[in-house]
């Protein structure tokens, strides 16, 4: 059951890019043409599907506090968490050179029409934010993990897709000439983004106890920090 | 001398070549942390750093980096800068690190910083480098403070947390008059759809960045 609500809770309601902004930057430069951003999405799926569970396994077994305790007692007190960071990009950054040299020797032409842009996924903020969001969630299990890696990278895909799809067919209407390009590609994304926010209201519309007060882990961290403020004003 | 010479690598792209708004580079965290003016100008300062600093180093290795594996060099050595700019974060502005979470992080993988390594700071001296940095960072905080402003003033009615519009509940300032906040303007889409009216002023004034 939990696997199925964070599956459809990383895709719709916290889609990455639509609640978190993540992966903007390839987002609008690679979503010219639906078959490249078919390409780049897939590759985004891959790609978070191996790094996520990894820097699971890497969180839990290397960097959290008393993650250290299976090498014996008197590591049990290490807190290396401040590297979470660079471990974090060191194995995505392998992976991603990695990825690429499977495209390029089984697939040359996704490789040439990717061009530049495989090197981009390593700076692809939705592939190092699917972990980070993924360490401070905290995620429970490495199965979570994977289905995190997965469903959010699916989300990513659907976002590009439809963005790509949108583009394509724009080219053909009267757009404000200063609008054209990238202009009317934020709005339209913000107008997406509304859509999407529609879909906050899956996980409270079920008649199961409990879950009645699910909200979106961002919506959560801002009441949180709102709260804080008051706080701190009252002080 | 060379200051002036080299003044247009900061005057740029401040507006003609902008890094958010003509470059597309950073713009993830450009819409996440502008809820709240003060993250803004704090993740500008950041990234200023790490920009500024992280071209210095790359334009000092450029000669020994090999292009094989330069993507993994650049990326250690700005996750080593952005450590450094979390703890200092963590050590003097608890709540401010708190508001911007893992963009924080995210600063690592802001395009703006691996696009003006890979462009810049692999062919060009130091000081050239270091001035190029400055100023495209300069660029994208200039955009992050506009956006900021006008979310944190339409969304909450406040700058920096002061309540310049007056108290929404006791009713004072301008809600005396029946204004409210557009609490939508603290949401994502609205984020990107600020830039986008920010983009279509800019393409307006100066029409030669008018795409076709």
């Amino acid at each position: 059951m939990e696997h199925i609500e964070l599956f459809f809770k990383s895709i719709f309601i916290d889609n990455m890019v639509f609640a978190t902004f993540l992966g903007m930057c390839s987002y609008l430069a690679v979503s010219k043409k639906v078959a490249t951003a078919v390409g780049l999405g897939a590759a985004v799926i891959f790609v978070l599907a191996i790094t996520v569970p990894l820097n699971w396994l890497l969180d839990q077994y290397l960097l959290q506090p008393g993650a250290l305790s299976w090498l014996g007692e008197e590591y049990a007190d290490y807190d290396l968490s401040f590297l979470s960071f660079i471990m974090f990009i060191a194995t995505i950054a392998t992976m991603v050179q990695l990825v690429e040299i499977v495209v390029e020797k089984f697939s040359p032409a996704l490789y040439n029409s990717l061009g530049i842009f495989l090197p981009l996924i390593a700076v692809n903020c939705a592939i190092l934010g699917g972990s980070l969001f993924m360490q401070s969630r905290e995620i429970e299990s490495l199965g979570l993990a994977f289905n995190y890696g997965v469903s959010s990278g699916i989300g990513w895909f659907l976002a590009i897709l439809a963005i790509a799809a949108i583009r394509e067919k724009i080219r053909y209407s009267n757009v404000p000439p200063a609008l054209r390009g990238l202009g009317i590609t934020f709005i339209i994304t913000g107008l997406m983004a509304i859509g999407f926010m529609s879909f906050g209201g899956m996980l409270t519309g079920g008649g199961d106890t409990g879950k009645g007060n699910e909200m979106s882990q961002t919506a959560i961290d801002k009441i949180i920090v709102e709260v804080d403020k008051i706080d701190n004003s009252k002080n | 001398m060379g200051l002036f010479k080299d003044s247009n690598l900061i005057t740029d792209p401040l507006a003609d070549n902008n890094p958010v708004t003509i470059q597309v580079l950073g713009i993830c965290s450009a819409l996440a942390i502008t809820a709240e003016l003060e993250a803004s100008i704090v993740m500008a300062i950041a990234v200023m750093f790490v920009l500024g600093m992280g071209n210095v180093v790359i334009s000092l290795m450029r000669n020994i980096i090999p292009s094989k594996i330069r993507i993994i060099v650049q990326l250690i050595i700005v996750a080593a800068l952005v450590i450094i700019v979390d703890l200092v974060l963590k050590a003097f502005a608890y709540q401010l690190s708190k508001t911007l979470s893992v963009f924080v992080g995210l600063i690592i993988t802001n395009c703006i910083i691996m696009g003006r390594f890979e462009a810049f700071a692999l062919a060009n001296k130091p000081w050239r480098s270091f001035l190029d940095g400055i100023g495209n960072a300069a660029g994208y905080g200039i955009i992050l403070v506009i956006v900021g402003f006008f979310r944190e003033l339409l969304g909450s009615g406040t700058l920096l947390g002061f309540k310049v519009l007056g108290d929404s509940i006791e009713k004072t300032g301008v809600y005396a008059y029946g204004y409210e906040n557009n609490g939508f303007m603290l949401l994502a889409p609205m984020a990107l759809i600020t830039l986008g009216i920010i983009i279509w002023i800019q393409r307006n004034k100066n029409t030669a960045l008018i795409e076709d």
